[in-house]
């Protein structure tokens, strides 16, 4: 292998990074594109669960007139339910098990969270099961529940580590309390953020069958293998006996991310009734199935110097768990890298509450975390008469502050200078409340994105058939962000093809594994996969001829060949040449494949100087960034908000696909100006329940929202990353969105909100300040 | 969903004569309301009555005014010329309100009976006197940043959400309606709704069965220059936090007549007579808007998280007066 090139170099007229049209769109618009929900498989059933209306209760169900409705085949409660060989909350808990919910409803005649499903029903028709699941009586024993951290009953507690011991509970770097009482800028705030909700176009469905004892489904899911995982150990079955499919996907944003309880329910009654079936959530259903962003409020105290010097960090955050867990995004985690700073402090604290688990949802930790640094950094650069990206530049982290690792690589002062030039950063009068457009105030704002590369390795196969078409498969999945597309482009570069001889599939178990679509890991992972599997097809079709005295090849060093566009020739002579195909029918090889495995920190530079025996990295802390730059109108007597201009510059390693890039870093921008602006899922305080958990209450952007967006990505090349070089785009464009409206709206008003999304509300009472 | 039955109506005597001996019909006309809540098995009606093919069309103008029958679809009317023309305030508050798809489907008739927006009320896992006579009222110490401040008592402080019934309010609407009799009636928009006082499972004056068959609304120079402002938390597709229906005939810088109407603040459509009254004589200036916006929510009674609404509707008055008065 060591002949092979490390790093991927694009061949002359290679197709990677071209804005190439999705190659699933076709299928997506005539329909042919197979959803989870999608499959009629024969004698196929329908379950509709029932869903309790109290937060914390005992429950008894009456099911004697839900079982006589018309085409129902089987009720279950938590008595006749086709038992699990382990429940979640159990201490014998195999490895490998990840759902994030640790209980199962219907496992016992507990509800813990409001709309917690308490019966599943079973009919030949979804409407008779609809019906049949409203004929099921409910008596509720029920208590007072605890709604949030806010609630008075709640209980405020440190935690010794939060998202699953994955981020300590408390870190102190430096001795951040004495440096703040000793700066000149001591600014302290208070930020909250509202519950959002993931809401992806598709809700969650299964499509669960069995066959003897093994299990196949249709799940919409980020992540097959994690499933697969999940349910082999609920089940106790070998993994192999679970088949998990996800051929399409419709969004998830990180809630399709875990194996939820709906998945698991599925399965086990799919097994009771002995027929397939299928479990789609209904919009209400997915605000309490899916996990959401947690309801949270974050205390910053920032020390600086009068020049605008960073010298003491310190972080709270306040949030509410679940009853069994200890989540919380990790915030300070970005707080603690984004900056040059010394001296840092980060807490958490937890109530439990009777809520469902709250889990990732794009830039998890990131995105609520660079609204709280980002603001108190705009307040203190106005303070202080420093321009927003002055101040950003005097604090420029030339090595990430939490580890004391250098960069792989780090563009954010391009960004910084592109995007200032391409929004016209200049013309912005400094002061905050001056600019008016007739009724209007209008305001510039600005802030920094960043997205850590997550560790993170899959596998791909690669099958080159002599006719010269190939099949490329890794059970990844693609969320509707473009995997199937920048995936053959990869493919076509690696081996030389045009895309069009190329078919990648994923969303398979039976395929290589893949990580999850999640962590803005599948591209880099996958793509890297793809390229060492082809370079191992090339070694092996190289050996073929090396070894065949028929070929121009015969006997050459291995060093000595290389591959252009499918054909094998010397370096130093290219007349001496033969294409693959020749090679294959000669040795009566109708096609040749390879496995390869893409790892995170397995670039250029080699695996033994960027990651230890654990794959974990050694010397190069790797995170993309970028910059946002942000127009808002502001009416200052309706208060509302209107984004009017948007320009995004970021660094993010290789592009795969410029089209498909431009579309995840809108859709990142769009996720983040719906949080600034107007998501919030509001939950009753007395009832431990939401209020508004449909689309016409939940509001998310519409077209009207959004002002047309210039994106573009500083050129990139890290060699430390995989060995595509490719950081992942996922959440980077998400990260720090609310922040530069927020700045924008001060901008405009002179007055600073804290609490998200900004609504109308908050900003009444503008005009008589300005 | 309950089980229903189903019948098409090919005259009005066949659909209000459904609901001779069967007082849980309700009529089906674009069903964007009445499906809604029946999957969410808030409304159970026994029986269907679907009421799209009677002959209830035709936006037109009389000689008193505009006549739209209670079956146009909210799209046409909004879209309508002689509607655009005339009467501004009808077509803003159509072509703001819900989608494109929803207006296509959404008749003039159901879009006057559409229910409120309450979350309580759409979830019958809460308890709320609306929908359960009796059972309470969660908003008046809950999630009430979307509920009433004119209007309400304290059995219920639900908003009446829609658009429209706010500009044909403010323009003097009537409303023509027909009887499981066959009787005919006509009732003034203003004395159709009804606040929720101790009943607030009755929402109007409407008898069971009776069909709302057309509305008409008076020509005027107030209606000529009319005009809906919607403020929401999205710039589409969003009810309202807050609206206003304004009309103004100015001659010379004096205001002659005035109309004025409030949406979202009030349990129903809310029309402000005594800041109209005030106006008229005046001065078309912003202090006098100012004072009649003041006058127009004398006596708001805001709960926690709605407290804004006081200062968001009288801004939003003074604006929608500034645009009429040019
Ligand atoms: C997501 C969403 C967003 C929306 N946004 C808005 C908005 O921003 N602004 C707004 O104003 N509205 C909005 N709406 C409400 C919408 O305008 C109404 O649902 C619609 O106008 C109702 O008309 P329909 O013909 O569909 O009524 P239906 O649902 O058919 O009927 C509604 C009620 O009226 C009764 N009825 C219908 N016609 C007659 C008649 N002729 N005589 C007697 N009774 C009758 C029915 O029995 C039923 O009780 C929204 C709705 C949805 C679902
Ligand atoms: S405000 Fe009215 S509709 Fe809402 S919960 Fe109270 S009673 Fe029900």
């Amino acid at each position: 292998m060591s002949s092979e090139p490390k790093f991927f170099e694009q061949p002359a007229g290679g197709v990677v990074g071209k804005p190439m049209d999705r190659v699933d769109g076709r299928a997506k618009v005539t329909g042919a594109a197979r959803y989870s929900a999608e499959f009629a498989l024969p004698g196929l059933t329908y379950a509709v669960l029932v869903t309790s209306a109290m937060a914390n209760a005992k429950v008894s169900l009456d099911t004697t007139q839900a079982e006589k409705a018309p085409g129902v085949l089987a009720v279950y409660t938590h008595l006749n339910i086709p038992p699990l060989a382990v429940l979640p909350n159990s201490p014998d808990k195999p490895k490998g098990w990840s759902p994030p919910m640790k209980y199962m409803p219907l496992s016992n005649n507990e509800v813990q969270y409001a709309n917690q499903p308490i019966a599943v029903v079973i009919a030949d028709a979804l409407e008779r099961a609809q019906h049949a699941a409203t004929l099921v009586k409910v008596s509720y024993q029920a208590a007072e529940p605890i709604a949030s951290f806010e609630d008075p009953k709640a209980k405020l507690f440190d935690p010794q580590a939060i998202q699953d011991g994955k981020t300590a509970g408390h870190t102190v770097r430096g001795n951040p309390k004495e440096a703040l009482a000793q700066s000149a800028v001591q600014h302290k705030a208070t930020y909250t953020h509202a519950i959002n909700h993931h809401n992806p176009l598709e809700p969650a469905a299964t499509t669960a069958f069995w066959e003897g004892n093994r299990l196949t489904v249709y799940d919409a899911t980020q992540g097959i293998t994690r499933t697969q995982t999940s349910l082999a150990a609920t089940f106790g079955l070998a993994r192999e006996q679970v088949r998990v499919i996800t051929q399409y996907l419709g969004g998830g944003f990180g809630c399709k991310g875990s194996c939820w309880p709906h998945t698991v329910l599925a399965a086990q009654v799919a097994r009771g009734v002995g027929r397939p079936v299928k479990l789609v959530l209904t919009r209400p259903q997915m605000f309490t199935s899916v996990g959401h962003r947690e309801d949270q409020t974050q205390t910053l105290q920032v020390g600086a110097t009068k020049e605008g010097k960073l010298t003491a960090l310190i972080h709270e955050k306040t949030s509410t768990t679940s009853p069994w867990d200890n989540y919380a995004e990790s915030n300070s985690k970005i707080i603690g890298m984004l900056y040059a700073c010394p001296n840092f402090e980060a807490s958490y604290q937890l109530a439990r509450a009777n809520v469902m688990p709250s889990t990732f949802m794009r830039a998890p930790g990131e995105a609520p975390g660079s609204f709280a640094i980002e603001s108190s950094l705009d307040d203190i650069a106005y303070q202080l008469g420093i321009d927003p990206i002055e101040i950003r530049l005097r604090n420029y982290a030339e090595k990430d502050s939490n580890d004391g690792k250098a960069w792989s690589s780090k563009s954010l002062k391009e960004c910084y200078a592109r995007g200032a030039e391409l929004f016209g950063w200049s013309k912005r009068n400094p002061k905050p409340g001056q600019t008016r457009d007739g009724r209007y105030l209008v305001g510039m704002g600005m802030a920094t994105a960043s997205y850590p590369v997550h560790s993170s390795q899959g596998t791909a196969r690669v099958r080159l058939f002599a006719d010269g078409r190939a099949v490329v498969q890794s059970g990844a999945t693609d969320l509707g962000t473009g995997t199937y597309t920048v995936m053959t482009q990869t493919s076509a570069d690696v081996l030389g093809l045009p895309p069009d001889r190329i078919r990648f599939e994923l969303g398979d178990t039976t395929l290589p594994t893949a990580p999850n679509s999640g962590g803005s890991v599948a591209a880099g992972t996958v793509s890297s996969s793809i390229f060492v599997a082809a370079q191992d097809v090339w070694r092996k079709v190289k050996e073929l001829a090396r070894a065949d005295s028929k070929s121009p090849l015969y006997r050459a060093k291995m060093d000595d060949i290389i591959v252009e566009g499918g054909t094998l020739m010397l370096k130093k002579d290219r007349s001496k040449a033969e294409p693959f195909a020749a090679i294959l029918e000669r040795a009566r090889l109708t096609d040749i494949e390879s496995t390869g495995m893409g790892r995170y920190g397995a670039g250029f530079e080699g695996d033994d100087k960027t990651t230890d025996q654990n794959s974990q990295p050694k010397t190069y802390s790797m995170h993309s960034f970028g910059a946002h730059f942000c127009e808002v109108r502001v009416d200052p007597e309706l208060g509302t908000v209107r984004v009017t201009r948007w320009v995004g510059v970021h660094g993010a390693g290789r592009i795969l696909n410029a089209k498909t890039a431009r579309s995840q870093m809108i859709g990142g921008a769009i996720f983040g100006i719906g949080a600034a602006l107007m998501e919030a899922t509001e939950r009753d305080q007395n009832f431990a329940r939401y209020v508004n958990a449909d689309l016409a209450g939940y509001h998310v952007p519409v077209q009207a929202d959004i002002p047309d967006m210039t994106i573009e990505f500083v050129d990139e090349k890290d060699p430390y990353i995989n060995a595509m070089g490719v950081k992942g785009i996922g959440e980077l464009g998400m990260v720090g969105v609310a922040a530069a409206v927020a700045n924008a709206v001060y901008h405009a008003t002179g007055k600073r909100i804290r609490s998200l999304p900004i609504t109308p509300d908050k900003l009444l009472g503008t005009a008589a300040t300005v | 969903m309950n089980n229903f039955a189903f019948q098409t109506a090919a005259s009005a005597k066949q659909a209000t004569g459904a609901f001779r001996d069967d007082k849980q019909a309700a009529y089906l006309a674009g069903g964007t309301t009445l499906l809604d809540l029946m999957k969410l098995n808030v409304l159970q009606p026994s029986q269907l009555v679907d009421i799209n093919s009677l002959p209830y069309r035709g936006i037109t103008e009389t000689p008193d005014g505009l006549r739209i029958g209670a079956m146009e679809r909210m799209s046409d009317v909004g879209e309508n010329a002689l509607v655009m023309q005339q009467y501004p305030a009808i077509s803003e508050s159509l072509l703001l309100a819900a989608s494109p798809q929803l207006r296509n489907m959404a008749s003039i008739g159901g879009n006057l009976l559409q229910r409120t927006r309450c979350g309580y009320f759409r979830d019958t896992a809460f308890p709320c006197n609306k929908r359960q006579p009796g059972s309470g009222c969660p908003a008046i110490n809950g999630e009430n940043r979307n509920h009433a401040i004119l209007g309400t008592s304290d059995q219920c402080i639900a908003t009446y959400p829609g658009d429209l019934a706010v500009a044909l309010i403010a323009l003097d609407a009537v409303l023509h309606l027909e009887s499981a009799k066959g009787k005919a009636r006509r009732v003034p928009l203003l004395d159709f709704y009804l606040t929720p006082g101790n009943t607030p499972q009755r929402e109007t004056t409407l008898e069971p069965g009776e069909l709302i068959t057309a509305v008409t609304v008076p020509a005027a120079e107030h209606a000529r220059k009319s005009k809906y402002l919607k403020v929401r938390d999205r710039a589409s597709y969003a009810f309202a936090l807050v609206s206003a229906a304004v009309g103004l005939d100015v001659q010379g810088g004096t205001i002659r007549s005035a109309r004025v109407a409030l949406g979202s603040v009030g349990t129903k459509p809310w029309r402000a007579q005594a800041a109209e009254q005030l106006l008229v004589g005046k001065a078309a200036t912003e202090a006098n808007f100012r004072a009649a916006a003041a006058l127009a929510l004398q006596g708001a009674r805001p709960h926690k998280h709605n407290a804004f609404k006081v200062e968001l509707a009288q801004n939003t008055l003074v604006r929608a007066l500034q645009d009429v008065a040019g």
